[in-house]
């Protein structure tokens, strides 16, 4: 939502002059807020009032707003961001603004510029030339870049609520705790990944070992097959327990099938060891080296894989981005077009995507442990829904409902 | 004893085209011009006032429609900014007269369109002000400051009835005959929240201009061609005296257009 703030002065009371403009801001499909208002006491005391008027897009805007000129609406200029050079590479001017996530305004000589991407925790470089505005972390700075200082020019539009359709996103936005039901939430769930489908969203999906280690990876596989994951997001760990679970039967030594595993923990070594010769896990899949589970499921799918690194890890697996910095980067850019996302009993890696989601994002968090869910719901309270829960029964049953679903067309 | 301002006929002409009645390959013939104005002159002489004339000046053909010269209140003058650059030579000439007979001369500042007592009309003790076309809604508010007084600000929305006096005409009874449609909805409402009474013009008399009459007391002086308008003015008291206005109609004015009050008000209370 873009806007600007009119002033009416006059006898716009008596002339109706007041009530024609705020009819006609609503017919044109825009909103007003007031924001002051004083109405003349006498007979030829002239009136005032303050109005906000947002519309969707500046166009739209600009359109009205010409018209409101006509009634006598004049436009309060807004003052301008107030900037300051970056000191060095890497640093940001002292009082620089710190982002939120929501969609955000600057204004630079008397235009309204959105920051884009909508990310958390940055700062605002803003390119004269170019008249526009991003928000950059540390590493995305250098020395000179002008940098948004303080508050004033800056205007921040929270997420609205949607009136036009009712999802679930629209009225729990809450988290469903172990021992509440669950099925009818996951069947909400399982239409509007449908409806996203069809309307060409992008469904990202956040893993963690949980999936293959409580033997849900086959469940994962199913959506990934009938189209329902685009990206999917993990860390090094989670591709090798999946590609151990491939070669294997087990995960980290243990089978989900069996009491007891044969061969014990160095399957796992044993599996990063087979991917590293083949090369990958694309070449792997293509040399027939991995024939099943998630990792092949998405290669044969299409499904963007972009697996990150940490300090724990075994090998890597060819293709996990060890570089911290790289793999923000690299994350932030796989996310930008992201719609849905589900995050599924991992808490490092669902943090740190929450962290870098578009506002509009609708996101659903799974996972055993209720702090977890928690901690992730917080990062989009508007737009996302939380479920403690073992993932397996959930993905189980996401899976069935959109396989039935897709036997009914 | 009303006071009134004139303006020979002299350079009249159809010279330009800045409103849906001008135009320039049927112009007003010169002869029939000169006598339709000078029988208004006459009957308005003959009335309880007394009539002005300023110098018609050569190249300002509409400098004869004299309501657009200002708006006068008491001693008061408030001089028009013409929207149109073919009428805003006549402002100087308009306001030095003024000025020379004793008017405090009131400028209002120079980026707001007002094009004077063509827009605006004391119905009692109320302003009525017309918006879009010529003048701009914005001027309203600074002659609210000017005059004290409380104006209603109407929108006109077609642009066959371009200035208020086009439409509009309010009667010394606290009543007034007009043409509603050509207002907006909220322009109609306003004006029957402040007028008491309100005499509907129909359609095809309206566009005779006969909403642009001068009055005078009882006496009503109004083009020809609204014989339903006179019968009901005629019904309340009125005395209706028609003039033929043709050759003024061609550059969308008649006998209001044609005339100026000094003052149209003494003062607002």
């Amino acid at each position: 939502m873009i806007s600007e703030t009119i002033e009416l002065r006059g006898h716009i009371i008596d002339s109706l002059i007041l009530p024609k403009v705020l009819d006609q801001i609503l017919t044109h499909g825009a909103n007003f807020k007031i924001g002051e208002i004083k109405i003349g006491q006498r007979r030829a005391d002239q009136s005032f009032a303050r109005i906000e008027v947002s519309a969707e897009t500046s166009e739209a805007l600009d359109e009205l707003i010409l018209r409101l000129r006509q009634h006598g609406a004049e436009v309060i200029e807004r003052a301008n961001v107030q900037l300051a050079s970056a000191p060095a590479d890497g640093v940001f001017p002292s009082d620089f603004y710190v982002t939120t996530n929501q969609q955000t305004y600057v204004r630079f000589d008397g235009k309204e510029i959105e920051v884009r991407p909508a990310m958390i925790n940055s700062a605002i470089a803003l390119d004269r030339k170019k008249e526009s505005a991003r928000a950059v972390k540390f590493f995305d700075v250098n020395k000179g870049d002008e940098i948004v200082i303080g508050h004033q020019g800056i205007r921040v539009v929270p997420v609205q609520r949607s009136t036009t359709r009712t999802d679930i996103f629209q009225f729990i936005n809450t988290v469903v705790d172990a021992d509440e039901p669950k099925s009818a939430i996951i069947r909400e769930l399982g239409e509007e990944l449908r409806r996203a489908h069809t309307a060409k969203g992008k469904i990202a999906v956040v893993a963690g070992p949980a999936i293959v280690r409580t033997g849900a990876g086959h469940h994962l596989v199913r959506l990934i097959e009938a189209g329902y994951v685009n990206r999917l997001f993990a860390g090094n760990s989670f591709a090798a327990y999946d590609v151990e679970r491939a070669l294997y039967g087990t995960s980290l030594g243990m089978s989900p099938d069996l009491a007891f595993a044969r061969g014990g923990h160095e399957n796992h070594l044993r599996a990063i060891n087979t991917i590293r010769a083949a090369g990958g896990i694309s070449a792997a899949v293509r040399k027939e080296i991995l024939t099943r589970g998630i990792m092949h499921a998405c290669v044969c799918h299409d499904v963007d894989i972009v697996l990150t690194g940490a300090i724990r890890d075994e090998g890597p697996i060819p293709g996990v981005t060890t570089d911290i910095i790289e793999a923000q980067k690299v994350m932030r850019q796989k996310l930008a077009d992201v719609t849905h996302v589900m995050l599924l009993a991992t808490v490092q890696h669902s943090l740190a995507v929450a962290s870098m989601l578009a506002p509009s994002a609708k996101t659903v968090c799974v996972d055993i442990d209720p702090a977890a869910v928690e901690r992730a719901v917080e990062h989009q309270p508007l737009q996302s829904l939380g479920l403690v829960t073992d993932v397996e029964p959930f993905l189980r049953e996401l899976a069935n409902y959109l396989s039935e679903s897709r036997v009914r067309e | 004893m009303r006071e009134l301002l004139l303006c020979p006929p002299d350079y009249y002409g159809i010279e330009y085209e800045i409103n849906p009645w001008m135009n320039r390959a049927r112009g007003a013939e010169v002869a029939l011009a000169q006598k339709q104005w000078k029988q208004l002159h006459a009957r308005l002489s003959s009335l309880d006032c007394e009539v002005h004339l300023i110098s018609p000046q050569r190249g300002l053909p509409d400098m004869v429609f004299t309501a657009n010269a200002g708006l006068t209140v008491g001693r008061k003058f408030i001089p028009s900014n013409f929207r149109h650059k073919e009428r805003a030579g006549e402002q100087p000439f308009f306001a030095k007269w003024m000025e020379q007979r004793g008017y405090e001369v009131n400028w209002l500042p120079e980026n707001l369109y007002f094009e004077g007592e063509g827009d605006a009309l004391f119905g009692r003790d109320t302003l009525f002000c017309g918006y879009k076309f010529r003048s701009d809604i914005q001027s309203h508010g600074a002659i609210a400051d000017m005059l004290g007084c409380l104006v209603i600000s109407v929108e006109l929305v077609d642009p066959r009835f371009y200035h208020l006096d086009t439409c509009f005409c309010p009667l010394p009874d606290g009543s007034a005959f007009w043409f509603p449609s050509a207002f907006d909805e909220y322009g109609q409402r306003a004006i029957r929240e402040h007028v008491t009474e309100l005499i509907d013009v129909l359609p095809e008399e309206a566009t005779h201009f006969s909403c642009n009459a001068v009055v005078i007391k009882e006496d009503i002086v109004l083009p020809e061609g609204a014989p339903g308008l006179v019968g009901t003015l005629q019904g309340r008291g009125y005395r209706c005296h028609e003039l033929p206005m043709s050759e003024f109609i061609k550059a969308g004015g008649a006998c209001k257009c044609l005339t100026m009050f000094m003052p149209q008000r003494q003062a607002v209370p």
